[in-house]
């Protein structure tokens, strides 16, 4: 390992970090004076671009990566998935950086555009990073930023209350992943997630299957946290509902992006150990009870809690949504819900590239489309000051397309055809029952789809008030001609990748590292 | 067979009628006419051409939905054609007497019209489904007749009739299900056929278990509804009572003659090994049906009601000349009674279709003239104001009563010569229903045309020429047929003959 | 030519939606233009196919890597019931003509659906067809919740969500048999011809037939419908009857039946004479007649005798699918053909001609408006779709219920037995709400003839008329000349039966 070939890996961050800094410096530097939209578009645009050059950088390098050169231990993945989910990153971050053009909760739109950046370049480590140690500074790269943008309406209360709630359950889950983290290392002697994961299918001895088990849950605690599974979720509907707008968007999709990045990244290496003896299509469980016959290792415990996770997130965010009626709680919800969704991907996972092709898909998708229903429900929030369900009463009358983009995107995340959601759910549900026969995946899978049936009622009471309700206030909403330009994009891409599922599914199949 | 499809097109006349009626408005009388006389040519013509060996003719066959065994299949006989034209006289005769409607003319005539097709269709149909069809056809328009131009109480009378009907063709159609799920046909042809072989009993076995003489019952109960037999007759009343008299006129003249066509045409041919077995039975409703009816008609005040009864009777003798027939012939002497019993029937359904729509005819211009009132103490002594309205009703009165010469007679003398050596027991008690209704003739003639005028009646108008004419050819046909009865006698009675050839008892 | 009836109807909706507000009259007449230029081809792709087997309309590849296929085809049946999609579309634009309140989206959502449908019956791959029966679901939903009346909320959340559940158990069965065939794609025939596993098409027939089985009002899953039906606005109603029922219909046949035909082996027990999935649905089946009809029979709201009454004409659907007959089958996708036609044509009697008029749908109060004088037209073609409805034969329904009869008979007669009391009922509910909406008695005399008040009822308009026309013409051409559509359905069917839908 030499620097260049550091600097070579790193490139997308770097271009990140230094678009970062150009913010500041220009913002801080030239545009003191200017005026606030002036400052706001420039800032925007300049993250956009480092976007941009951080997504070309992605799309150059190949598939390998950093690797100690004493262990040839890998450090840090390039290309592959990997590539696939920092240009998702990338992508989901310059859509939120669009949205803040119409937004007004704070004056330092430099620093602001700043943090996101830096947010960003951590979710693209934590992509690729096969190292604990890079892990765990990713996500606190990532969570930090997080934390910050949450914070950042300063003049509002529920900002920082949202804040300080998500910093200290961030805080102690990051505590419990360390903790999770030292015990592995503690019993494998390596950081390297490939040299742990086989290190514990190699456990034999009983008596250090406990402190697997607690490392298992100690990390998927922290994990959990990230994704804002259940029971980790506590902090999500406070979160969403008092964060910025594009902070919330950035929340709900590029930090799930990048944590379920992670998490393909361990159930992949976790998958990798064995499968460097065996063809890897579709064997997993026999292969796991043929050369496990004492010991489980850490496969097995860890589908089950994913599963537990899963079906908890799916069951309980499905269910408390249909109660909600500030609708970024009720995204919130539908967020856990999703990724209990998305868990069940995981928890089934087989070492093909289907796997995590769908489930890469799913959450870029998903992304996209939370990133479109906050921009119109901030949109809606600066018109009518509350994000109450209320607040979406005669939507279709104040202003059509934003209804219209309000109808696309929350359909799509009920799952109705032709749009990208269902097209997402079907797949990844399919591949569920594809690498994994038996009742238990089957029954979850029927949950998922029953539930997300349950999910239609409460993306439908959202537009109910948009379309069939009467209007209380008739005045139109305006909004700016730019988010309005983004969020029809947003929508016209679910609408198109729903009906053409191969666009997108072809691309990340491109990226597989087993073609 | 003729190349034509004459029989299609006396089906679709009416229908075409009823269409242009119903957007004539006030002409609609004026297109029902020329329809119904047009129908009436038609049906001259189909008479006409009757092959002479008593067989089908003018044969129509095509495929209609082969996986359900429909067929088009249409075709006459004597019995057909006789049937088709006492429908023509008949309806011809109802829209002349209905010329008072003023509420909705259109869709009075087109209804009229619309039952006439049902009368031509079923009298013509020989698969089930056709005949089904048009069946049920004629219950329709029949039904919105009484209930929107009838009398006061019509709307409890409209009912009845159609849940007693409906039921009755629920009935039917039910029996016929379980034929064509046993044999795979609809034709009534094929399966008389079966019938005469025993395969139609033997299938039905085979398929259903021992139910072919439940069938045969359904059937003849499906049946007993339309005539109607005692018991099914109570809707009969209030609805010849309640209905429009010209409506009165279809009902008893056409309507009721499908019933009788039907177990002669479908209930005989295909159950009469069933029928024969509870011949005993339904001798004895035949006969009830016949004390009963002239007994009821003693008993009521109602002209309409007196005449409906008398039609219940008159039906009767019917049903128990085809009763008295259901039996294995034993000897040519027998054969000939059957002959002659089957003969009969088929004339006083004819007979009886003319004599009971002009009856009620003569009531509907009678009530025109009091402005409502149709007792039999409503009038009296109309002999001196209106001789001519009581001669010619006197004519009526006396067809009906079976008077020697006039066309009554020859009916139900045949009916009687038949029974007497198939049923004597039947036919004797028969006799006292005939007592009966001549009591009750003579009754109506008593208190209706003789006796003291009373007030109200001192002014009341004799037939105007219009009526005089209309009436004319009715009465001349009463007096033909009863002087040269072999005018009909000689078409029914080869068909009478290839009837009884393929029935089997 | 038939998948020109999906994309012209979509396009329809795409316009319409962008038309600017105000122009009812424009949005009208593309609606009309849209349905009739659909109900043209749905005729020409009808006439084109017939005496042909399944032709396939266009197959393309979608989604390659999961064997998804755009696959278009038609065979008998999907004919007959596009030919129903057309001719309800038109009707239902027709009596659609009065809709002032956001007429341009009432007609994007319509068209929409109507896109959805035509797509579901040409499909004939899994997937596609899946996505073409879930769009079906959204428009239907503003449709009624926007457009309706009583209670409309929650008819039309209910609507939406029990069509929801279904399609889900449709997608866990479809998602299912995906797995498990290894077949590497979705076709219908390719599946088909997987031969799924006994045990595995055991529990996924009775998945998978339910689910479609709700949207088509199987009893106990039915009570949408009547709610659902009452709520929407009249257009809506007659799609909801006349189509969509159908939707669920036609999946239980295409799909689950020919998915996993197995499924309706015996169990090799039985219980109380129930001793398959065949028996178990085809007793729902009768249930939901007999029960339909009780319940039609005493309902006070008019609409609601219709509602009910297409419950328990559906039931002869399925029970005609349960028979696994030629005819019974036959006579199923006939009652479908037929039912919608009758449906639509009696909802918009009641919906349109007699609701929008009188404003009330009380039979009681209905009574007292001599509607039988008032709008004699209303009365007459509900009594010729009373008739047809009843299975009077001459229409439509008679020939379709009586294969459905015949065919349930060859299986188990006294399904047949109890259908037939459903029948008789059917003649009674139908005739109580004739008598008490139209012909109450009052006195008919020549001095009682009702001057006053004879205005205010408005008169019968042109699409009215047109739309009666069109479906009283086609009830009773098919009930005269039922070939014209049997030669059609009965090859399909066979081939159907036969397996494989080759």
């Amino acid at each position: 390992m030499n620097y260049a070939d550091l600097f070579r890996v790193t490139l997308p961050e770097f271009a990140l970090e230094i678009a970062a800094l150009l913010v500041l410096v220009v913002d801080l530097a030239f545009l003191r004076k200017a005026a606030y939209k002036l400052r706001i578009v420039v800032a925007a645009l300049l993250g956009v671009a480092g976007c941009a050059a951080a997504a070309w950088a992605v799309l150059q390098q190949g598939s390998g990566g950093l690797s100690f050169p004493a262990s040839h231990e890998l450090l840090l993945a390039t290309g592959g998935f990997t590539a696939v989910a920092q240009t998702g990153i990338l992508t989901l971050t310059a859509l939120t950086l669009f949205l803040l053009i119409d937004s007004e909760f704070t004056r330092h739109v430099g620093e602001y555009v700043a943090v996101v950046l830096m947010a960003a370049s951590g979710g693209l480590l934590i992509a690729g990073a096969q190292d604990l140690l890079l892990i765990f500074i990713g996500l606190e790269l990532l969570s930090l930023g997080l934390y910050i943008l949450t914070a950042f309406a300063k003049s509002s209360g529920k900002s920082a209350e949202a804040a300080m709630k998500y910093y200290l359950f961030g805080g102690m889950s990051a505590a419990f992943l360390l903790f999770g983290f030292s015990y592995l290392y503690g019993i494998s002697g390596s950081t390297n997630l490939h040299q742990i994961l086989l290190a514990a299918n190699g456990i034999r001895g009983q008596q250090a299957a406990p402190l697997l088990y607690v490392a298992i849950v100690l990390i998927a605690a922290g994990l959990g946290f990230k994704v804002a599974a259940v029971p980790f979720h506590l902090w999500a509907p406070d979160t969403y509902e008092g964060a910025p707008a594009p902070a919330a968007a950035f929340i709900a999709s590029v930090s799930k992006v990048a944590s379920f990045a992670l998490l393909i990244s361990i159930c992949t290496a976790a998958l990798h150990v064995f499968d460097r003896s065996a063809s890897f299509v579709g064997a997993t469980v026999q292969l796991s009870t043929a050369t496990q016959p004492v010991f489980p290792g850490f496969r097995v415990p860890w589908s089950l809690v994913l599963t537990l996770f899963a079906a908890g997130s799916m069951a309980l965010g499905n269910l408390a949504a249909l109660v909600q009626i500030s609708v970024r709680r009720l995204l919130a919800y539908s967020a856990i819900a999703h990724a209990g969704y998305i868990l069940l991907g995981l928890a089934f996972f087989s070492y093909s590239p289907r796997s995590a092709g769908a489930v890469l898909y799913y959450v870029l998708t998903y992304g996209l489309t939370t990133i479109g229903a906050f921009g119109v429900v901030a949109v809606v929030e600066r018109a009518t000051g509350s994000d109450r369900l209320d607040a979406f009463l005669g939507l279709h009358k104040r202003s059509p397309l934003l209804a219209a983009v309000l109808l696309v995107l929350f359909l799509s995340l009920a799952g109705i055809p032709p749009l990208v959601g269902f097209w997402a759910k079907f797949n990844l549900f399919a591949t569920v029952l594809g690498v994994s026969a038996g009742p238990v995946p089957f029954a979850l899978v029927a949950l998922a789809v029953g539930l997300s049936a349950v999910s239609l009622y409460y993306y439908l009471q959202v537009l109910k008030r948009a379309y069939v309700m009467p209007a209380v206030d008739e005045t139109p909403i305006k909004a700016h001609p730019v988010t309005l330009a983004v969020l029809v994009l947003i929508a016209a891409a679910v609408v198109a990748l729903g009906c053409f599922p191969a666009l997108l599914g072809n691309w990340i199949g491109s990226f597989s590292p087993m073609m | 067979m003729s190349g034509f499809p004459i029989l299609t097109l006396l089906t679709v006349l009416p229908l075409v009628g009823a269409a242009i009626a119903l957007f004539s408005g006030k002409h609609a009388r004026a297109v029902a006419l020329i329809t119904a006389i047009c129908g009436l040519a038609l049906a001259l013509v189909v008479w006409t051409q009757l092959p002479p060996d008593g067989s089908i003719g003018l044969i129509e066959k095509a495929a209609w939905a082969p996986s359900l065994g429909i067929e088009y299949h249409l075709g006459v006989d004597g019995l057909g054609a006789l049937m088709l034209v006492l429908s023509a006289i008949v309806t011809l005769m109802s829209v002349d007497a209905a010329h008072r409607v003023h509420h909705q003319p259109g869709l009075y005539f087109g209804l009229v019209l619309l039952l006439e097709s049902g009368l031509f269709g079923s009298f013509t149909a020989l698969n089930f489904f056709h005949w089904f069809l048009f069946w049920e056809l004629s219950l329709i328009p029949a039904f919105f007749l009484i209930k929107l131009w009838g009398g006061p109480r019509r709307g409890p009378a409209a009912t009845q009739f159609f849940v007693y009907t409906m039921a009755g063709s629920v009935v039917l159609l039910v029996c016929f299900l379980a034929v064509f799920l046993s044999t795979g046909s609809m034709d009534f042809g094929h399966l008389t056929q079966m019938a005469s072989t025993g395969a139609l009993d033997r299938a039905v076995t085979a398929h259903l278990g021992p139910v072919t003489l439940w069938l045969a019952i359904g059937v003849l109960a499906g049946f007993a509804v339309k005539v109607p037999m005692a018991p099914f007759h109570t809707w009969l009343p209030a609805a010849y009572a309640e209905a429009p008299s010209p409506v009165t006129m279809l009902l008893t003249g056409a309507m009721s003659k499908m019933g009788v066509y039907g177990l002669l045409r479908i209930a005989i041919p295909l159950f009469g090994h069933q029928i024969a077995q509870i011949r005993t039975p339904l001798l004895v409703l035949a006969v009830v049906t016949v004390v009963m009816g002239a007994w009821a008609a003693a008993a009521q005040k109602d002209l309409k009601r007196i005449f409906a009864y008398s039609s219940v009777n008159h039906l009767g003798y019917c049903l128990l000349g085809i009763f008295a027939i259901a039996i294995p012939a034993s000897g040519a002497s027998a054969v000939a009674s059957q002959a002659a019993a089957l003969n009969g029937v088929i004339l006083q359904m004819f007979n009886h279709g003319l004599s009971a729509a002009a009856l009620f005819w003569f009531v509907s211009m009678m009530q025109t003239r009091t402005g409502g009132p149709r007792g039999i103490d409503d009038f009296g002594g109309l002999r001196k104001p209106a001789p001519v309205l009581a001669g010619l009703m006197g004519i009526a009165l006396f067809s009906s009563l079976g008077l020697p010469g006039l066309n009554g007679f020859v009916g139900e003398f045949l009916v009687f010569r038949g029974v007497f050596s198939l049923a004597w027991v039947a036919a004797s008690i028969s006799i006292l229903g005939l007592l009966v209704s001549a009591v009750v003739i003579l009754t109506v003639i008593q208190k209706v045309f003789t006796g003291p005028v009373p007030e109200h009646c001192a002014a009341f108008p004799d037939l105007n020429h219009g009526e005089r004419m209309a009436l004319a050819p009715v009465i001349g046909l009463m007096f033909l047929l009863g002087i040269l009865p072999q005018l009909v006698v000689e078409t029914v009675n080869p068909t009478v003959i290839n009837l009884l050839a393929h029935w089997r008892f | 030519m038939l998948a020109w009836t999906i994309y012209l109807s979509f396009a329809g909706a795409l316009v319409q939606a962008l038309l600017p507000k105000g122009r009812n009259a424009l949005a009208r007449w593309l609606a009309l233009a849209v349905a009739v230029a659909g109900l043209v081809l749905a005729v020409g792709g009808f006439a084109a196919g017939m005496g042909q087997g399944r032709m396939v309309i266009v197959d393309l590849p979608w989604v390659p890597a999961m064997g998804i296929h755009y696959l278009l085809a038609a065979d008998g049946i999907s004919r007959v019931l596009v030919l129903l999609t057309g001719l309800a579309a038109v009707a239902g634009v027709l009596f659609s003509w009065n809709i002032e309140l956001r007429t341009n989206e009432f007609f994007a959502f319509f068209l929409a659906l109507i896109g959805g449908v035509y797509g579901v019956f040409l499909s004939f791959d899994l997937f596609l067809l899946f996505v073409f029966y879930e769009i079906a679901i959204v428009p239907k939903y503003f449709l009624i919740s926007i457009w309706g009346s009583t209670r409309r909320e929650y008819a039309a959340m209910k609507l939406a969500l029990y069509s929801f559940v279904g399609s889900s158990m449709v997608l866990i069965g479809l998602l299912a048999a995906y797995a498990t065939s290894g077949s590497h794609s979705t076709g219908l025939i390719a599946l088909a011809h997987a031969s799924l596993p006994v045990s595995f098409q055991m529990w996924a027939f009775p998945l998978v037939f339910t689910g479609f089985a709700i949207l088509a009002g199987m009893w106990p899953f039915h009570t949408w419908a009547p709610t659902g039906h009452v709520a929407a606005p009249t257009g809506a109603s007659m799609l909801l009857a006349g189509v969509v029922m159908k939707l669920g219909a036609y999946g239980c046949l295409r799909v689950a039946m020919s998915l996993f035909p197995r499924g309706l082996d015996p169990w090799g027990f039985s219980y109380i004479g129930i001793g398959s999935w065949r028996d178990v649905f085809a007793v729902l089946a009768v249930i939901g007649i007999v029960y339909g009809a009780l319940v039609a029979l005493v309902q006070t709201d008019f609409k609601f005798v219709i509602g009910y009454s297409s419950v328990s004409h559906m039931g002869f659907v399925l029970l005609g699918l349960m028979t696994l007959n030629q005819i019974g089958v036959t006579g199923a996708v006939m009652q479908m053909f037929s039912h919608g036609i009758l449906a639509g044509l009696l909802f918009a009697i009641v919906g349109r001609i007699v609701y929008e008029r009188t404003h009330t749908r009380q039979l009681a109060e209905l009574e007292a408006l001599h509607l039988s004088r008032r709008l004699p037209f209303a009365a007459w073609a509900f009594v010729i779709a009373g008739m047809a409805s009843m299975g009077l034969p001459g229409f439509s329904g008679f020939v379709a219920e009586l294969q459905v009869l015949v065919g349930a008979w060859k299986v188990q007669p006294w399904w047949t037995a109890a259908a037939g009391v459903g029948i008789v009922v059917g003649v009674a509910y139908t005739w109580r709400a004739l008598q008490k909406a139209f012909f109450s008695d009052v006195r008919v005399t020549p001095d009682d003839h009702p001057r006053t008040g004879w205005h205010d009822l408005g008169a019968i308009t042109w699409p009215e008329y047109t739309g009666v026309a069109l479906l009283v013409g086609v009830s009773l051409f098919v009930g005269l000349y039922p070939r014209i559509l049997l030669d059609t359905i009965e090859p399909a069917v066979k081939a159907l039966l036969a397996g494989g839908g080759q």
